[in-house]
């Protein structure tokens, strides 16, 4: 991500300090994690302690300071998930994309993540990929699912 | 700025508007323990170790005087039996972090704190936050900050910042309760110097 789109974003919100984790958030987004280079841009342009950044940064869940991949993962091993057989869906993602769980790959395609419940465990097993969420999953469906994102 | 009666251990003490129960106490010569309180620095809240009683309209709540303001007519009893106890217990469990710390175990001597009553798991800062304040609020550096949040918070230097900054003051140095500032500038500084070589 380079400098002149993080001062678009700083710019869009006028570099006020109290829009800093709108600002983190959107570069998040884009570029999927925060690079140290942004966050030092963010720190000088918002005029913000960049001890401040760093505590916020890594406070929130939301924020990456290593690279992440393009495709977010998010498999849920909630209870009903879990019952319903979330763990050979792991399993298969695992294989799929070589990587487990807080794990990301070398071309920075996908990143895993497990959670704990995504809310609509009547679709279960869930996984979550880039905000989309897909329902009543089973072991040999996955890869069709997966192969949709490049 | 308005005068503030109140009643601090049964003695009857003058205050201005603003200030806080323990700022109160103090000035009146009354002894309240405190970690995480400094003079220069706004209050933080952050050891919980000035906890007291504090009795408004026939209501006894536990306030925790460095963040609690002074208010018409109220009586706080620095110490009692309930008070006592709670800040044994927060003795304990900081002593489960900083077994060494001789502020620690002047106050466990105190109030009878058994410094072994939590396994221990020495992570040796108490998050007290007086260095990180200090080098903002007073020093306007930020060299140093929290990051991560809950068990796994802790205290950083920004190596870029502590270079140039920190040997020329190092007033934060002996602020720390537990010692753990010193180790981990030591650590910053080194692991600066190795990294420099690559």
């Amino acid at each position: 991500m380079n400098l002149e789109r993080i001062d678009q974003i700083i710019d869009k919100h006028n570099a006020e300090p109290s829009s800093l984790i709108q600002v983190l958030l959107e570069i998040q987004s884009e570029n999927h994690w925060l690079p140290r280079q942004a966050l030092e841009r963010v720190s000088q342009r918002l005029e913000v302690p960049y001890t401040r950044i760093q505590h916020i940064a890594t406070f929130y869940k939301a924020f990456s300071l290593v690279p992440k991949g393009k495709h977010e993962i998010n498999i849920c091993m909630g209870t009903a998930c879990h019952v319903r057989g979330a763990p050979r869906i792991l399993d298969s993602i695992q294989d799929l994309t070589g990587i487990k769980p807080g794990e990301t790959d070398l071309d920075l395609k996908f990143s895993l993540e497990t959670v704990n419940c995504l809310g609509c465990c009547a679709l279960g097993p869930v996984v979550e990929i880039d905000g989309k969420t897909h329902g009543n999953l089973a072991p040999g469906k996955t890869a069709d699912v997966i192969k949709n994102y490049e | 700025m308005s005068q503030i009666q109140l009643q601090i251990d049964g003695k009857e003490i003058k205050a201005r508007e603003g200030m806080t129960v323990l700022e109160a106490a103090r000035e009146a010569g009354i002894y309240i323990p405190t970690l995480c309180h400094h003079e220069k620095l706004e209050p933080f809240g952050g050891c919980r170790l000035c906890l007291v009683e504090a009795t408004v309209r026939n209501r006894t709540n536990l306030v925790v005087s460095c963040v609690y303001p002074v208010q018409e007519n109220v009586v706080v009893r620095t110490r009692s039996e309930k008070v006592d106890r709670i800040r044994k217990t927060i003795l304990e469990l900081l002593l489960a972090h900083a077994p060494d710390s001789m502020v620690l175990q002047e106050l466990a001597r105190e109030y009878g704190a058994e410094p072994d009553r939590f396994e221990k798991e020495s992570s040796f800062c108490i998050h007290c936050g007086l260095c990180v304040r200090y080098c903002a609020e007073v020093k306007g550096k930020h060299a140093i900050g929290f990051i991560d949040r809950g068990i796994r918070k802790e205290i950083s230097f920004i190596p870029e910042i502590a270079a140039k900054e920190c040997a020329a003051c190092k007033e934060c140095f002996p602020l720390c309760p537990t010692s753990y500032l010193q180790s981990v500038f030591v650590l910053t500084e080194a692991l600066a110097a190795s990294t420099q070589d690559l």
